[in-house]
Formats: structure tokens, C-alpha cells, sequence
């Protein structure tokens, strides 16, 4: 077996971070090499970096590829060697149908004049190849996502594919759509197409590949060959969260009182495609004076568990009964939900959290204006005092309250959030990544505030993809996956591997 | 932070970032002044006769009545192409009731603002319950109320009205004091108004230098409020050298003063900025924002339904094409107004003051004689003017 590609010491580095470190991965002639790792790891960074996204020059380190030194300058350099990358997200237009997207850049055309009945014969040629029955001029908006996968690929094998890399390509489909496509990968694979599989379900990776590389905190902690070794999901998952504990998380005495919300037989539909289930009979409860921690991987539902439960902001054919304080309550809108005691803390508080070009003062009282008006006339003395009270309380860094929130630093803008929710009075808080994207420090106070809310008598949820997070601040941890709970610990007995276990386990 | 030693030290570096933080607010002041002046001289002060001034806001009254609500629109990031057309279609149906049903004008004007809503609240259904895009919505307004116009006026031209009915427009209110000229009622008004002004906005600083929030220099605040009390006592005394307060020019001003208490002051108008600056985080904060989108349009339809009164009572004749192309009128003084196209952004006084740059230069380039070619070309240079100055601002900030 001859090596295809060859990453020596692979490190880049962002403004103040390093996502990569002298990351090495060799990836054999034929092979599927499987590249997995926690979210944030460096897995995509890594693979940016081989297409040509980060183009040479802004990594150190080498890229050999079949047998030369690889000066990618962009994207477009890498496909030109056949590297092609499908991302999680897919780059199809619904719009345009399969032959379109298909050849979309790289029409079959002469003059700029495209001739039709090639491109759907080539098209029926690809599609038989990865076996999508649908016809070429159907659009891309009316198959599923599973097709859409299939397309992508399609696409790749479009432009003489040699190396395929997938990112999380089972992410979103269903088990048959992903058996299909596994099966399709080993096919390809017969063909003699080497490729890339970056993907968090340890059970997939077991089923095809040949080789796995493990990425941890920006660098490959191991190699495991799995043509000569038996390989065991713990051994991956140790290797994949094996970083060591510091004391990062504020102590607090725990105080536990009687149950605050319970959830029951939650279940929640997607809102576009009306035939699959996002939420399965989710069934959980926060006691007062506790935090619970929803722990899983990005797109296990955790979000659109918490947003249904707000007031169902988010999903259709919503079904199940929330109780809080003993009382079956009404959270069918967010005025209302607000109104029964819940509060919801975005993780994605740019977009969903703040209105940035507005100060701090009209961001805090958003969410209680009446707090702060009479009659529904605002009472502007009043919301400055109180703006001024969050702003000491929290620690806001800023000279003056009448600052715009776009120009808070991500830990200030956090708290601004959170004021805003606590200004409500809630007695639960569902804080959604509270602490993503913000500095050390920073994520220290929002850990003592969420210990502060907890000794107050609140009850508080915690969803979050850093386990150690979890494992620091929640007394119970629900594991979720794939719409489900499909684990529940005691802070006690929980640890990294228990929770990863759960999560990979089918 | 809130001695006022520690502040007095800060305002002096601070005074600069200020300036480019509020360029747009003095932007707009200052092109008014710069466009009155240029006028002013080119006309050889024919703009700043007391009959010109009183006609200027005759002229533009409607205008004005709408850009209120067009500013809410556009803050809550909507369009509303439609509103030429429903004061046509309003006129229409004032004439039609009037003249030829014979009802009472006080009822016909109810009757109408009450159609006005309506036809705001048949807009705003779509747009705010079935997601429908303003533009769209109010596109296809344009067309259906400019088509029922025609069709309530039978393609004819209706009029005229009673008198009790033009003094909507075009009368005057007494002078209770008995002078006659100068008009002391006007004098007074200005007066009084220009002394409340500068107490409230005293007052308003008063209060934010308290909570260390206030970062206006003192100097500009006190240059911003002398030029601002002494327009208006010079506007009042022009106004009371000819015939006093126009009727229209009350209800205009009582209107921009309840507007911007309800944008500035009122739960209402706070959730109305945060749905244009962010209508998912105001959903997410428990905002009803469609009800919210549904009154704005309501509201909207009234002030149209207002302007068509008035500016019918000022023609004295209702016809078919009446508002034609008002719409972009108002738009365009929102726009330099200072608003912002994508919602969240913009100030009730900053539309009048937006529509009267438009008034004033409609007025000033038609007594110069100007051809209505170059006037168009004029205007619409200075709108894109309004708004680059806008991006170029936001972007060296």
C-alpha cells in the first residue's frame, strides 16, 4: 500500500488560539480513515487546511500528496487534485435540480451554451454509480436529506474524485439513509476512492474503517490501525476526552429541595420535514436548588428540546405537559412561559439573544418591560436603576449602561443575557452553552452565578458539549441522543467515558 | 464615574468619538440649516416670507402626517408602498359621502379614518400573520386602492367640499388674544413651545448625568437646544405676521409630539425597535410580534386616511389620481430622516425634519422657477446622498 496523503506537523493558529498542533495524519492509497474527536477538537480546522481554505502559507507544517508537496492556495487547487470535501452542511442549491447542482461551476457546455441531454446523461451515469433512482431534473428541495447526501457525492465523483473527505455526513439521516450511505462508502472504496470520515458515532467508524486518527484539544493523541489491532470503542472514547481535570469550577454547598419542573412525554416534530421525530418522549425534572446538566453532541436535539419547551419556539406537533411547582402549566408561547417561571438563555445570543446596535439598558428590560413601566409608559429612571443594578450585580465591564451591546466583549454580552433573564424573576433557568465562546475567566463568574441561582432556590438546566463543564457545575446529567434521553447520572458516578458510552451506544 | 469632575475629564477626549457617534443627528439638523440658508438666499428671501412659510406647511402637512407612521413601519422593518393610494382612495371616499350621500362631515371623517384602519388592518394581516413581505402586501395596495378610487369616483373628478370641511386644511386658529396682526396665539405657541422643549430635554439630561449615562458635551447640548427654541419663536413670528396658526399645523404638531412620546416613552414603541433590530430575540424575550407588526400597519392606514382628509380639504376636489406618488415622498423622508432600511433605526423627529428638507426644497426649487425634470433629479440625489453619508458613517464607526 502506497500513502496518499501525508500531514507532518500540521499547526495553525487564530488570533489568540491555537486550533492546531504539530497534528500529524498519513492516510493510505484506498484506505477509510476515519478522524474523530470532540466538538472543537480541530477535526475541520485540520481538513480546511488540506483543501486549501487556510491556503499555504497560513499553517506550518506539511502537506505531501501522491508523492508531492502539496501548495494549496485555495480550494479550488485541492479539487483540481481530485481532494474533494463534502461538508455538514450541504453545499446544494434547492432551488436547481440534481443535474443542475450536480455540474453547478462546471457545467457541461460549449461557449457557455449548456447542452441538456449530456448533462442528464451523465447525470443517470453518476446517480447509478450512488445509487439514487430519482430523475436527473428532479429538484434538490423535494428529496430528503439522505438523497441530498447522495447528490453531494455524486458531485464529487463528478469531478474525479480521489480522495473524499465527509464531515459528519450521518449527522442528520436517519439509521437507513446512514446504512446506505456506509455501504456506498465501502463501494466506493472497491473503486478504488480513498477516503476521509470525520464522525462522532464510534459504532460507524467500528463498521468501515480502516485506520483512525483521534484529535484532542488541537493535536493527534492517537493512531490505531484497525486491520492489525481489535479496537474497542473505549479504547477511542478514552482517548478521545483523556485530558486532565483542573480545578476550574467555583465550589458550592449543595442544598436540594423538592422538585421544581418536571417534564413528561415531550415529543416534537421538525418543522419542514413533518415525518420526522426531533424530541422522543423526553421525560425529565429539575428540583429546586439543583442543576442539571443535558449533556450530548451538536444536533442530538438538546436545543430544540429547551426551545420547544419555551413557549415552542421551536418545532410543530408539539405534545407532552410541563409542571411547575406541582401545577400542570400552560408554555404553548413565550409570554406565557415567561409568565409560569421559565427562563431560556439562547446559545446563540447574537442572533437570538441580544439587539445588538441597542444599549444594555433597553437589552436588560426587554424581556419585563412592565417591570419598569407603568401603564405602559416606560419609566426611564427606573430602567436605568435597574440596568445599573445588573451591571454591578454581574460585573457587566463597561464605562456607562448607555453602551451598545455590539461592543461588549462575548463574557459581558453573555451577561447582559442573562440579567435580562433574571430580571424576569424565573424560577428555572434552561442556559443553553452559557459559556461558549467566552474566555476562562468570564466562564468562572457565569459558573458562580449559576451557583448563586441554584443556593437562591432556583432550579437550573445546563446544556452543554463540554463534558468536563458538566461534570464540574450539575449534580444530575441527563444524556441525550438522537432526540432522546438515553442516559441519567448522579454527579457521583459520572465521568467523561460514562457519558460517552451512552452517547455511542446504539 | 459619577462626580462630576470625573466626568468634566472625561468629555474632553470623548468629544470627538461623540461627534462620529451622533454625526447622523447633526447631519440632518444641519442640512436643514445649510438648505434653508441656501434658499433663503437664491430666492432673495422669498422662502422666508411669512405667506411662503405658512404654505410650506400647508404644503407639506401630509407628508408629514405620514412619514409618523411610516417611520414605525420602517423601524419595524416593513415598507408600505400603498400610502399614496389610500389618500386617494380616502379623498374618494370623503367626496363621495359628502358631496353626493350628503352626510355630516364629522361623521365622514370618522367613517373614514375608521376605513383607513381598516385598510391598514387588511395589510398588516398578511404581512404580520401569514409572513407575506411588505413590499409585496403593499404593492398590490397600490394597485387595488388606486383602482377603487377610480372606481368610487367613476373616473370623475368630485367636489367641492363645504367649507366646514376645509377648515381641516386650510383654516386658521383665531387669535384669542385680539390683536389680529401680528397674531399673538402664534407667537404664543411658539413660545411655549420652544420654552417646553428646552425643559424637557434639560430635564431629560439632568436625569442622565445623574446615572453618569449622559455623553453629550454641554456645549453642544446648549447650542442644539438655542437653535432649536429660536427657529421655532422665528417660525411663530413669521406665521403670526400673516394669518396665525394653521389649523393643520396644531394637529400635525400635537401628533409629532405623541408620536415620539409613544416611540420614546412607551412598552409599545421599545418592542416595536427591538422586532426591527432583532425580531427573533424579541420573539425569544416573550414580544408578540405579530400583533405588534399587525398595529403598526393599523396605525399606518389611520395616518393615511388622515392625510387623505387633509390633503382633499386643501384641493377642495377629490379625483382619481389625487396621492399619486406620495408614497416615495414619505419613504424618502424617512430615509433621510435617518432611518434604517433594515429596521431597528430612526427617530420620529428625525422623519419631520426629514420631510420638511423635502418640502423646502420642492418650495425653494419651484420659486427658483426650476423645471420639474431637475427637481426630481435634485431630490432623488440628495436622498442617495442621505442615505451613503448613513453607510459611510456606520462603517468609520
Amino acid at each position: 500500500m502506497t500513502t496518499l496523503l501525508e500531514m507532518k506537523k500540521i499547526t495553525k493558529t487564530f488570533p489568540g488560539v491555537k486550533a492546531l498542533s504539530d497534528v500529524d495524519l498519513s492516510v493510505e492509497e484506498g484506505e477509510i480513515h476515519a478522524l474523530v474527536g470532540e466538538n472543537g477538537a480541530g477535526k475541520s480546522t485540520l481538513m480546511k487546511v488540506l483543501s486549501g481554505v487556510y491556503p499555504h502559507g497560513s499553517y506550518e507544517g506539511e502537506i505531501h500528496y501522491a508523492g508531492e508537496l502539496a501548495t494549496f492556495g485555495g480550494i479550488s487547487d485541492s479539487e483540481k487534485k481530485g481532494i474533494i470535501i463534502i461538508h455538514q452542511e450541504l453545499a446544494l442549491v434547492p432551488q436547481l435540480s440534481i443535474a443542475e447542482n450536480i455540474f453547478l461551476g462546471n457545467e457541461v457546455a460549449r461557449s457557455g451554451v449548456i447542452s441538456w441531454p449530456d448533462t442528464y446523461q451523465k447525470t443517470e451515469k453518476l446517480l447509478r454509480k450512488v445509487g439514487l433512482k430519482d430523475p436527473p431534473a428532479t429538484l434538490v428541495e423535494k428529496i430528503g436529506v439522505g438523497k441530498q447526501q447522495l447528490v453531494e457525492i455524486a458531485k464529487a465523483l463528478s469531478k474525479d474524485v480521489r480522495l473524499l473527505i465527509l464531515d459528519e455526513p450521518t449527522a442528520a439521516l436517519s439509521e437507513s439513509d446512514s446504512a446506505k450511505l456506509l455501504s456506498l462508502l465501502l463501494e466506493l472504496k472497491q473503486q478504488g476512492i480513498t477516503s476521509i470520515l470525520i464522525s462522532h458515532k464510534l459504532n460507524e467508524v467500528e463498521q468501515v474503517a480502516d485506520s483512525i486518527t483521534v484529535i484532542r484539544d488541537g493535536s493527534s493523541v492517537a493512531d490505531i490501525d484497525c486491520r492489525k489491532e481489535e479496537v474497542s470503542e473505549a479504547r477511542i472514547i478514552q482517548a478521545m476526552v483523556g485530558r486532565a481535570m483542573e480545578n476550574r469550577y467555583p465550589d458550592r454547598e449543595r442544598n436540594i429541595g423538592q422538585e421544581l419542573m418536571s417534564v413528561k412525554d415531550w415529543t416534537v416534530w421538525h418543522p419542514e420535514q413533518t415525518d420526522r421525530k426531533v424530541i422522543k418522549s423526553v421525560q425529565f425534572n429539575v428540583r429546586a436548588g439543583e442543576i442539571v446538566g443535558i449533556a450530548g453532541l451538536m444536533g442530538s436535539g438538546r436545543t430544540e428540546l429547551a426551545m420547544s419547551i419555551f413557549g415552542q419556539s421551536y418545532g410543530r406537533n408539539i405534545s407532552g405537559e410541563v409542571w411547575l411547582g406541582g401545577q400542570k402549566v400552560d408554555v404553548s408561547t413565550v409570554p406565557k412561559a415567561i409568565f409560569a417561571g421559565l427562563a431560556y438563555v439562547t446559545e446563540d445570543r447574537k442572533a437570538l439573544g441580544l439587539v445588538l446596535d441597542e444599549p444594555i439598558t433597553k437589552n436588560v428590560t426587554l424581556a419585563n418591560l412592565p417591570g419598569v413601566s407603568k401603564y405602559g409608559v416606560l419609566n426611564s429612571a427606573e430602567e436605568t436603576k435597574t440596568s445599573e443594578y445588573y451591571r454591578k450585580a454581574m460585573n457587566i465591564r463597561t464605562p456607562t449602561v448607555a453602551q451598545r451591546v455590539v461592543n461588549l466583549s462575548g463574557g459581558n454580552q453573555q451577561k447582559v443575557v442573562l440579567s435580562k433573564w433574571l430580571f424576569t424573576q424565573p424560577d428555572v433557568l434552561i442556559l443553553d452553552e452559557p459559556t461558549r465562546g467566552i474566555d476562562v475567566g468570564a466562564k468562572f463568574e457565569i459558573y458562580s452565578l449559576m451557583n448563586q441561582l441554584a443556593a437562591e432556590g432556583r432550579g437550573v438546566v445546563m446544556i452543554s458539549s463540554e463534558m468536563p463543564e458538566l461534570l464540574g457545575m450539575c449534580d444530575r446529567i441527563y444524556v441525550m441522543n438522537e432526540g432522546a434521553l438515553v442516559g441519567e447520572l448522579d454527579a457521583a458516578e459520572a465521568s467523561q467515558e460514562r457519558i460517552m458510552s451512552f452517547i455511542v451506544r446504539k | 464615574m459619577n462626580t462630576p469632575e470625573e466626568n468634566a475629564g472625561q468629555s474632553k477626549p470623548s468629544i470627538r468619538s461623540y461627534l462620529t457617534l451622533r454625526m447622523r443627528d447633526y447631519g440632518i439638523l444641519l442640512a436643514l440649516i445649510v438648505i434653508i440658508a441656501f434658499f433663503q438666499i437664491v430666492t432673495d428671501g422669498v422662502l422666508m416670507r411669512p405667506v411662503n412659510i405658512t404654505n410650506l406647511f400647508l404644503q407639506n402637512s401630509y407628508v408629514i402626517i405620514m412619514a409618523l407612521g411610516m417611520l414605525m413601519i420602517i423601524v419595524a422593518g416593513h415598507i408600505d408602498l400603498s400610502v399614496g393610494s389610500i389618500v386617494g382612495f380616502i379623498g374618494a371616499l370623503a367626496a363621495v359621502l359628502i358631496v353626493q350621500w350628503n352626510v355630516p362631515v364629522i361623521v365622514t371623517i370618522f367613517a373614514c379614518i375608521f376605513a383607513g384602519m381598516l385598510i391598514g388592518a387588511w395589510q398588516g394581516y398578511w404581512v404580520a400573520y401569514w409572513k407575506i413581505p411588505s413590499f409585496i402586501v403593499t404593492l398590490a395596495g397600490m394597485l387595488i386602492f388606486r383602482g377603487l378610487s377610480l372606481w368610487l369616483l367613476n373616473g370623475q373628478s368630485v367636489g367641492p367640499f363645504p367649507s366646514s370641511f376645509q377648515l381641516l386644511s386650510t383654516g386658521f386658529v383665531p387669535d384669542i388674544f385680539g390683536v389680529g396682526k401680528p397674531n399673538m396665539t402664534a407667537l404664543a405657541a411658539g413660545i411655549i413651545a420652544a420654552a417646553a422643549i428646552v425643559y424637557l430635554a434639560w430635564r431629560g439630561r439632568a436625569r442622565n448625568v445623574a446615572y453618569g449615562i449622559e455623553d453629550e458635551p454641554y456645549s453642544f447640548f446648549l447650542g442644539r437646544n438655542i437653535i432649536v427654541a429660536a427657529v421655532l419663536v422665528f417660525v411663530s413670528w413669521k406665521l403670526a405676521s400673516f394669518r396665525g396658526l394653521p389649523n393643520v399645523l396644531v394637529s400635525m404638531a400635537i401628533l409629532t409630539v405623541i408620536y415620539t412620546f409613544i416611540t420614546e416613552s412607551t412598552t409599545f414603541g421599545r418592542r416595536v425597535y427591538a422586532i426591527g433590530g432583532n425580531e427573533k430575540a424579541a420573539a425569544l424575550s416573550g414580544i408578540n410580534t405579530r400583533r405588534l407588526n399587525f398595529i403598526v400597519f393599523v396605525n399606518m392606514g389611520m395616518l393615511a386616511a388622515l392625510a387623505g382628509l387633509v390633503f382633499a380639504a386643501r384641493l377642495n376636489i377629490a379625483t382619481p389620481k389625487a396621492g399619486n406618488g406620495f408614497e416615495l415622498d414619505v419613504i424618502a423622508a424617512v430615509f433621510i430622516g435617518g432611518a434604517s432600511m433594515s429596521g431597528g433605526v430612526g427617530k420620529i423627529v428625525g422623519a419631520v425634519v426629514g420631510a420638511f428638507i423635502m418640502g423646502i426644497m420642492n418650495n425653494g426649487m419651484s420659486i427658483m422657477g426650476i423645471g420639474i425634470d431637475y427637481q426630481q433629479v435634485i431630490k432623488g440625489l440628495v436622498l442617495l446622498a442621505a442615505v451613503v453619508f448613513d453607510v459611510y458613517n456606520k462603517n468609520k464607526a
